[in-house]
């Protein structure tokens, strides 16, 4: 192996990539600071595709601690997960963030984290903390939901579908969308909504009725949301036709957000009664290089600025009870009551006969 | 040769070889029974048949439509003809998820064939079979019509001096010379369209998987490695088997041919015959290629009020959530510098390998020669898993330098490079060298002097095509690319990520500065040919 790779470290060089190493410049460790102190040594954060911070937020950690944070993303959800666990013992990295209850057992089962008590744990309900030895930490939680155009069910006169039995219902015959639970996690989270609501022998039943009801499957939230829904802006100049389509609570106040110009009101609403929720975790890698630097990340991820800086970010509810909510989502957010829930431990029991079932009953 | 070698076994075979071993010895057991019951599983026969002949009719379809294509783009002179061949090329670029856009407002709900004829072809196969013709034009157009330009038209003439029909003159004299890129040409589409991911996934709607489909599933939804690596190995040896076909049929037509340069045989269509065929492939490239990245284009200029540059303007500030921490148009940047390194890299691993395949050699060069095409047909996710637990250890712990995405993009680089320059390099007659060895040349001075000329065009056609598929590289890049550094195609990919018109708008808007980058790079490699060779033939 040693042989191989001095060999690759020699061909490398000889490929005169060196000379190139500008392109990598940003890559290295901080330089010093201004006053010649030793350089803040660095922590590396590995997280899914979808992970953002603001600037100020991370440098105010390297300004609380000294250390840098350097973020590795490793893939979509499930993705990311896997390649920790490949790696188990060799991490990439010294904290994961984004293992979420769909995948925790997985995660959990295979050895990946080391417990740490995150310092400020008193302050995120008793609800979110799935994970009693403190392997895992709970960052933050998001709804998925059915979402719908408001302007198409103004210009029907007609009210939106508010629970999963509405769905099911004449009225929104052809109207809705959803993902394909084996390729995307929104489409995962509705299919265990209805597990959850209609419980274990009775979700095929309902998903029948779905079917009967004309219930359109594509395998993407983009495509289900930026093609096929009428409500999102893509949607529109793809001449999308779904009023009703598999998303995010958060999605309205993003469509605030990105509008252009911002329109007063959403455009789109949320059928409370279809949700799903989704809670994302975090945890110490073991063989993490830098524990220390970790434990720290992983109390800031729960400090009050990082978690009021993440709405924004990432389109997520902060899970501190002392963390406000952005205007943005006060105005154009929605509060769902009772979302749906479920074990991760039964989700990883399930998940696979639950979707090949699915696919047999949907698809084919 | 060693160099080539080296390059392969780091940074292919051995994270390959890793991760399957991973997955067929579970506790120190091997679990070749696997075999059997993964094989006899009737959804995973479908998902073996479906891929063999999508990408069997995908290819024929491309050779269909693009060789008159090839042969428009050697033979005839016509004004914007840089610039056409450079549009050609664009899809090589684009992101996948762009392109279903652009495809689906084509032939789906609503589209223009629905407008026009109430023709849906969305969820067909007709759709991925369409998609894979636009991707691959470019392959076609750019082996087959690099070679066809410089083969001298005289020979055929004097074959029909001598009596021969039109007919006979091209089957005996140019398809036979012609034979070898066409077949690489044919190879390439093949390995592409049989391990296509995105355009299956996002045309096929749920009904059509393909092994690639399959193993990325395996891989990363179930997390069954043991059943990922049975299908991994039959990729292998799939493609293993069209290389050995292809190694063979190559072989037994390559013949020394008699270059000159492309400048002398094109001229202006003559006769309604040629016009025809030219306003045909005028119209093919209209129809397939330029119409969905009009679309694109379209979409990037229509705002909620009317078209403007609204979305454009908006690449120069920072994004309001703050999420890009740089404006969107450095991304460009990004893309370019790594682009570069990768052609950089794919020319020399390439480059040796062609050098060292051209010098008559036994049996093992010449399996070298198949299998640096292997990583064109297997699965990205194979090699991407491999990579990580491979390349995990200082000094090669790339798993967080930024240098393992122009390797990675380079892995897919070289078979390019090797495939344009061996039908060329394999042309230049044995005798040029030996002179020149006779007068006392060294090796090197003889490449220099007597190849290098000869295959300046192949090697600026192989960095084109390195080039392209570097820039547009996604699998890889978004694995590794640091939040502070996006390339474009990652950026784009985030932006149809999340919800909102300035969000979907600035998509657009940045696939369409992808477009032109790419356009205009491959205009200005094309210049640097015309005026470095002018001189030389």
């Amino acid at each position: 192996m040693s042989i191989k790779k001095s060999a690759a470290v020699a061909l490398v060089a000889a490929l005169g990539v060196t000379g190139l190493a500008a392109c990598g410049a940003e890559d290295g460790e901080k330089a010093a600071g201004p006053s010649g102190a030793p350089a803040p040594k660095t922590v590396t954060l590995v997280s899914h595709d979808s992970f953002n911070a603001s600037k100020e937020v991370l440098a105010a950690f390297t300004q609380q601690t000294g250390f840098t944070v350097k973020v590795l993303k490793s893939g979509d959800a499930g993705e990311a997960v896997n390649k920790e666990i490949l790696t188990k013992g060799a991490p990439q990295g010294d904290v994961f963030f984004g293992v979420d209850n769909t995948l925790l057992s997985r995660a959990l089962d295979n050895g990946i984290f080391v417990p740490y008590e995150a310092k400020g744990l008193d302050r995120v309900p008793a609800a979110y903390q799935l994970d009693k030895e403190h392997r895992v930490t709970p960052i933050d939680s998001g709804d998925i939901c059915v979402n719908y155009d408001k302007k198409y069910f103004a210009d029907k006169k007609l009210a939106p579908p508010v629970t999963f039995d509405d769905l099911a219902k004449p009225a929104y015959k052809d109207l809705l969308v959803v993902e394909n639970p084996e390729r995307s996690s929104p489409g995962l989270g509705f299919l265990l909504g209805t597990a959850a609501k209609y419980g274990d022998d009775g979700w095929q039943d309902y998903w029948s009725k779905l079917k009967a009801n004309g219930v359109k499957t594509v395998d993407s939230w983009e495509l289900a949301y930026n093609q096929e829904f009428s409500g999102s802006a893509g949607g529109k100049k793809a001449k999308g036709d779904r009023p009703l389509v598999v998303s995010y609570a958060s999605s309205p106040p993003v469509e605030v957000l990105y509008g252009e110009p911002q329109p007063k009101e959403a455009p789109t609403g949320v059928s409370t009664g279809t949700c799903f929720r989704q809670t994302e975790f975090a945890g110490l890698l073991n063989g993490a290089k830098n524990p220390e630097g970790g434990k720290a990340l992983i109390d800031f991820l729960i400090s009050k600025k990082f978690q009021e800086d993440m709405p924004l970010q990432m389109f997520v509810n902060p899970v501190a009870k002392d963390a406000a909510l952005p205007e943005l989502f006060t105005k154009h957010g929605v509060v769902v009551g009772k979302p749906e829930t479920m074990a991760p431990e039964k989700i990883a029991e399930k998940r696979d006969p639950w979707i090949q079932q699915w696919s047999s009953l949907v698809l084919k | 040769m060693a160099a080539p070698v080296a390059f392969f076994a780091l940074f292919f075979a051995w994270p390959v070889v890793s991760i399957v071993e991973r997955g067929l010895r579970v506790d120190g057991a091997w679990q070749f029974g696997r075999f059997g019951e993964t094989l006899s599983r009737p959804e995973i026969l479908d998902v073996l048949w479906f891929t063999c002949w999508q990408a069997l009719a995908s290819t024929g379809l491309t050779l269909l439509i693009a060789l008159p294509g090839a042969y428009v783009f050697a033979r005839f002179d016509f004004p914007g003809k840089g610039l056409l061949r450079a549009v050609v090329t664009v899809p090589f670029v684009m992101p996948t998820v762009m392109v279903g856009t652009a495809f689906l407002a084509l032939v789906g709900r609503g589209g223009l064939l629905d407008g026009l004829w109430g023709v849906r072809l969305d969820t067909t196969v007709w759709a991925i079979l369409i998609a894979h013709v636009f991707f691959n034009y470019a392959v076609v157009v750019r082996t087959v019509g690099g070679l066809w330009a410089q083969l001298d038209p005289r020979q055929e003439e004097a074959a029909r001096v001598l009596g021969a029909s039109r007919w006979r003159a091209w089957r005996t004299v140019t398809l036979p010379a012609l034979a070898p890129s066409v077949a690489a040409a044919a190879l390439m589409v093949f390995l592409f369209t049989a391990s296509s991911f995105a355009v299956v996934q996002i045309l096929g709607g749920s009904t059509y998987s393909t092994l690639e489909t399959e193993i990325y599933r395996q891989t990363v939804v179930r997390f069954d490695l043991t059943t990922a690596a049975v299908l991994t190995m039959v990729q292998f040896a799939a493609v293993g088997l069209v290389l050995v076909v292809h190694a063979r049929t190559v072989r037994r037509r390559e013949t020394a041919l008699k270059l000159v340069a492309p400048e002398q045989t094109a001229r202006r269509p003559r006769g309604a015959g040629q016009w025809a065929l030219f306003a045909g492939v005028l119209l093919s490239v209209a129809l397939l290629i330029v119409l969905p990245l009009g679309v694109l284009v379209e979409r990037s200029f229509a705002t909620s009020h009317g078209y403007g540059f609204d979305y454009y303007r908006a690449l120069r500030t920072p994004d309001p959530s703050g999420t890009f921490l740089v404006p969107l148009l450095d991304t460009i940047g990004n893309s370019l510098r790594y682009a570069v390194v990768a052609t950089l890299i794919a020319l020399v691993v390439g480059g040796l390998a062609a050098a060292a395949l051209t010098r008559r050699a036994g049996r093992l060069v010449r399996g070298f020669d198949a299998l640096l095409m292997l990583p064109l047909g297997v699965s990205a996710v194979t090699v991407g898993f491999g990579f990580l637990i491979t390349l995990d250890e200082p000094p090669l712990d790339l798993r967080a330098s930024w240098i393992l995405v122009p390797l990675a993009q380079a892995l897919v680089g070289v078979p390019f490079v090797v495939r344009t320059m061996l039908p060329v390099l394999r042309a230049v007659d044995e005798r040029l060298r030996e002179a020149a060895a006779v007068l006392g040349a060294s090796p090197w001075r003889a490449w220099r002097e007597v190849d290098l000329p000869l295959v300046r065009r192949a090697l600026l056609i192989a960095a084109g095509f390195a080039f392209a598929v570097s820039l547009g590289e996604f699998g890889a890049t978004v694995f590794i690319a640091r939040p502070d550094s996006p390339t474009l195609p990652v950026a784009v990919a985030r932006l149809l990520g999340r919800p909102g018109e300035l969000n979907y708008g600035q998509a657009m808007a940045l696939s369409t500065i992808l477009m032109v980058v790419c356009a205009v790079s491959l205009l200005l490699l094309e210049r640097l040919r015309t005026e470095r060779t002018s001189g030389e033939f």
